[in-house]
């Protein structure tokens, strides 16, 4: 169920008709969209969308039950250098000991095996990289004592660092304070447009992610509309996709999607508005 | 009948002594050890439970140096050495194991100092052998209802901790928050858990100690979602292969000419650790066939939380 | 003490230590103490079982350390790893009881094998010692960045290709390697005092990788040499010093992790500083 599609050269990603069922339920149902390069997308849904999912399925980690997913025009391999990966949840032991450039520095050839060579450059890239993420202030710092925000920063840098075409975050934003949202969003936009590098993120809140996002990819119960903001952002879009009434209210400049009333089935509940 | 009977039960059997106390004491350490041991694998702490077993070694050692009862040195020894970990380890998983290692490379370094004494000044040759590999057919009946004792108080640590520590254990955030002190209940824990392994090791031996801890109460995580139906099903796993494991030691005896038997902690260890792994087969869980998100036990115990 | 058939010992011990600081780097960062311990135990079964056969000791010990490393990789691939690692290792010890009760009883032995013996390396050992001690570091030499990875952030490893599970198991067999040289001399007991205390201490004291590799290295060196001279004249077993001199380590560092803390705390509570962290 795709709407306007931008008009692209080879996409860097394309996801085509993909379903996903695991354990007899249909967790992604025929999702279609592409990224082009430089492009910011934002894959918008609630918990248990199926937003993870759609990333490992893209990733490689997980295989569609339908459909494909293409990389540079590439069908997927596991080992695709091309994209940039930041998890969501790492747990990082304060005792490790490892710094934030020696973390970035693992991002440009941790996959090989053997031992680290040719310092010089890889120090250079990796000052390069501290300077890009301004996590310059913390690169000699221990990686388990970086707070949310820094070790977000931390992470896009190692991911980065490898030039990769495709920047891959699994839910970049969750458990950051207010300040720190805004620096990565801001820090992502300027990586698309400066760094020609598409940038594909999972929120499940969209609103901070306006000012910088080209496409959002919104999810409900692993069905998706694709498109811009203007196009899919509607009551009568999200309603279809949904299944039941729902409301689009724009208050401020910040976009509320809410049930509507009257079916009594709220079943599946629009993403929480953000305070504020 | 009768042929089959004295088939499988070898003359003598149910006459002997020491199988009268290996049966006993078996059973009761198997049961001390399932209630224990669901709540050891669940918290993840299988190795400070293998680790006590080792330190509660040290501790025999040490008692047999100085003329001391072994099972004030075992029991004993076994908590200063779990209140040892606890203290020095964190709450993280990973450096909790850690804290475990130093406590336990320490205690090895003194049992290689007392047994050393040990044998130097009394000459007692396996030494070594007797507390390391100790053997269930060896205990002395009038350690019975010491060992009973003992296990009635591990047991009632955890009766009287049952709740917080299974809150604690799959969410220390939510147990925090009603008022659980998570520092006393792991501390308690550790605290049943040595004595559990300390008797379990002086009476059955170290190597089946920690069998009987974490084997059943693995297998029977496996099989139920229920904590209460774990602990049931670990016991009945635990005295199962406890008793059929002294059967079969005894009937070894008789088996082929060399009339050499083989070691009972052999068999049990056998039995447990084929039992794990044929519940660990496809065909086995496709036939428990319950979906992911209806096990929290095990699915808390496999997915490597923190607790 | 430096001459005659003590010149092996030394020698052997050295390699032991650098072995143990490089290996234990992995196993504390890995948090895989379980498994450090689990399999020279598996070894020692494999020790028992070569006397048992009348074959090289050497053989049995790599034979069931190996076992054991392929036993906790398998099975802890499905199910709680902790509850695998346990049960593998018990299977193990159970295996050597078997073996012992089949064989005449070797008390003296067992000793040295569970808690080593100074005096018991002889000079055709020093060979197979030092090549088994070449192969594991450089086995962690190759492996090295995908290890960090891996160890660090396993999530991106696996996005990158690098599998978890095949890091788990290379990890474990030189893990085994390293056993299984190093169980003649200090025992397979004691070796693990080696790989966590050492490497614990060295982790406070510094934040770069390789540096906290090489530390770990050094206070393992200081550990053995120690434990070697004091056993020597005092004639009390190493196994007991490595162990004492193991948790020394591990206790200064902690002591100087949490000094450095409170410093930082101390500086973080500057106003002037407080406004430039995010």
């Amino acid at each position: 169920m795709d709407m306007a599609r931008r008009e692209l050269d080879r996409p860097v990603l394309s996801v085509d008709g993909v379903s996903v069922s695991l354990a007899g339920r249909r967790i992604l149902d025929d999702v279609t969209f592409s990224v082009g390069s430089g492009q910011f997308t934002g894959v918008i849904g609630s918990n248990g969308a199926g937003k993870t999912t759609l990333l490992r399925a893209i990733l490689g980690l997980q295989r569609p039950t339908a459909g494909q997913v293409r990389v540079l025009g590439q069908p997927l391999s596991r080992k695709n250098r091309s994209i940039g990966y930041v998890p969501q949840k790492v747990l990082l032991d304060p005792d490790m000991p490892m710094r934030t450039r020696d973390l970035i520095a693992l991002g440009l050839d941790g996959h090989r095996f053997g031992m680290p060579l040719r310092w010089r450059s890889r120090t250079e890239a990796v000052d390069e990289m501290l300077q890009a993420v301004d996590a310059e202030r913390f690169a000699d710092a221990r990686i388990g004592h970086l707070s949310g925000g820094e070790q977000q920063r931390a992470l896009i840098a190692h991911a980065l660092i490898s030039r990769p075409q495709l920047l891959l975050l699994d839910e970049p934003l969750a458990n950051l304070d207010l300040r720190s949202t805004q620096e990565i969003v801001e820090l992502l936009g300027r990586i698309a447009t400066e760094q020609h590098v598409a940038v594909l993120l999972t929120a499940h809140e969209m609103n901070p992610l306006l000012p910088v996002m080209d496409q959002i990819v919104y999810i409900a119960d692993g069905r998706a509309v694709s498109g811009t903001t203007e196009e899919v952002i509607r009551g009568d879009v999200l309603s279809q996709l949904y299944g039941h009434h729902v409301d689009v209210l724009h208050v401020h400049g910040r976009i509320l999607v809410v049930a509507g009333h009257g079916t009594g089935d709220d079943r599946v509940p629009a993403p929480d508005p953000m305070a504020g | 009948m009768h042929q089959l009977l004295t088939w499988v039960f070898e003359p003598g059997f149910f006459s002997s002594p020491p199988i009268h106390v290996a049966v006993v004491i078996g059973a009761a350490a198997a049961v001390v050890s399932a209630v224990v041991g669901v709540f050891t694998v669940l918290r993840g702490q299988s190795f400070a439970g293998h680790a006590l077993t080792d330190v509660s070694t040290a501790g025999g050692s040490g008692a047999v140096l100085l003329g001391v009862s072994p099972l004030l040195g075992f029991v004993g020894v076994g908590v200063a050495g779990a209140g040892v970990m606890d203290l020095i380890g964190v709450q993280r998983v990973r450096g909790r194991d850690l804290a475990t290692g130093i406590v336990l490379g320490a205690s090895t370094g003194l049992a290689a100092l007392f047994l050393y004494f040990d044998t130097t000044t009394r000459a007692t040759t396996g030494a070594t052998q007797q507390i390391l590999f100790g053997s269930i057919f060896t205990v002395d009946p009038t350690t019975v209802p010491v060992v009973v004792v003992f296990g009635v108080v591990s047991v009632g640590i955890m009766a009287a901790i049952y709740r917080p520590i299974l809150l604690a254990s799959v969410s220390p955030d939510i147990a925090a928050a009603r008022g659980v002190s998570l520092r006393v209940v792991g501390l308690l824990f550790m605290v049943a858990l040595a004595v559990a392994v300390g008797l379990s090791a002086l009476a059955i031996g170290a190597i089946l100690s920690t069998a009987l801890l974490v084997g059943p109460a693995a297998i029977a995580l496996r099989l139920t979602n229920r904590i209460a139906w774990a602990v049931v099903a670990a016991c009945v796993i635990g005295v199962g292969t406890t008793w059929i494991g002294v059967l079969l030691a005894y009937d070894s005896y008789y088996w082929g000419a060399k009339h050499t038997a083989i070691p009972v902690s052999f068999m049990v260890v056998a039995l447990i650790f084929l039992l794990y792994l044929a519940t660990g087969l496809p065909v086995f869980r496709a036939l428990l066939a319950r979906p992911a998100a209806a096990r929290p036990a095990m699915a808390v115990a496999e997915s490597g939380q923190e607790a | 003490m430096f001459s005659g058939f003590m010149a092996n010992t030394w020698m052997v011990a050295t390699i032991v230590a650098v072995v143990a600081g490089v290996v234990g780097f992995f196993v504390v960062l890995r948090g895989s103490a379980f498994p450090a311990h689990a399999i020279p135990n598996g070894a020692f079964a494999g020790a028992a079982g070569a006397n048992l056969l009348g074959i090289n000791t050497l053989f049995g010990l790599g034979a069931l350390a190996l076992l054991a490393a392929f036993g906790i990789g398998r099975l802890g691939r499905r199910g709680r790893s902790d509850v695998s690692t346990a049960l593998a290792l018990v299977m193990m010890l159970a295996l050597g009881a078997l073996f012992l009760s089949r064989s005449t009883e070797y008390e003296p032995q067992i000793y040295s094998l569970l808690f080593g013996e100074v005096l018991g390396v002889s000079t055709n050992e020093i060979l197979p010692v030092a090549g088994l001690g070449l192969l594991s570091i450089a086995a962690v030499a190759c492996l090295y960045r995908p290890l960090m990875l891996s160890s660090i952030v396993p999530e991106i490893g696996e996005a990158k290709g690098v599998s978890a599970h095949w890091m788990e198991m290379a990890f474990l067999v030189v893990l085994a390697i390293a056993t299984t040289m190093t169980v003649p001399v200090v025992g397979a007991l004691l070796i693990f005092s080696l790989v966590i205390g050492p490497p614990a201490a060295a982790r406070s004291f510094t934040d770069r990788p390789l540096l906290a590799m090489g530390l770990s290295v050094v206070i393992a060196l200081i550990t053995v040499w120690s434990s070697i001279a004091i056993s020597y004249v005092s004639n009390w077993p190493i196994g007991f010093f490595v162990g004492a001199l193991g948790a020394l380590a591990f206790g200064i560092g902690r002591a100087w992790a949490a000094f450095r803390r409170t410093r930082s705390e101390r500086a973080e509570s500057d106003p002037a500083l407080v406004l430039q962290r995010v």
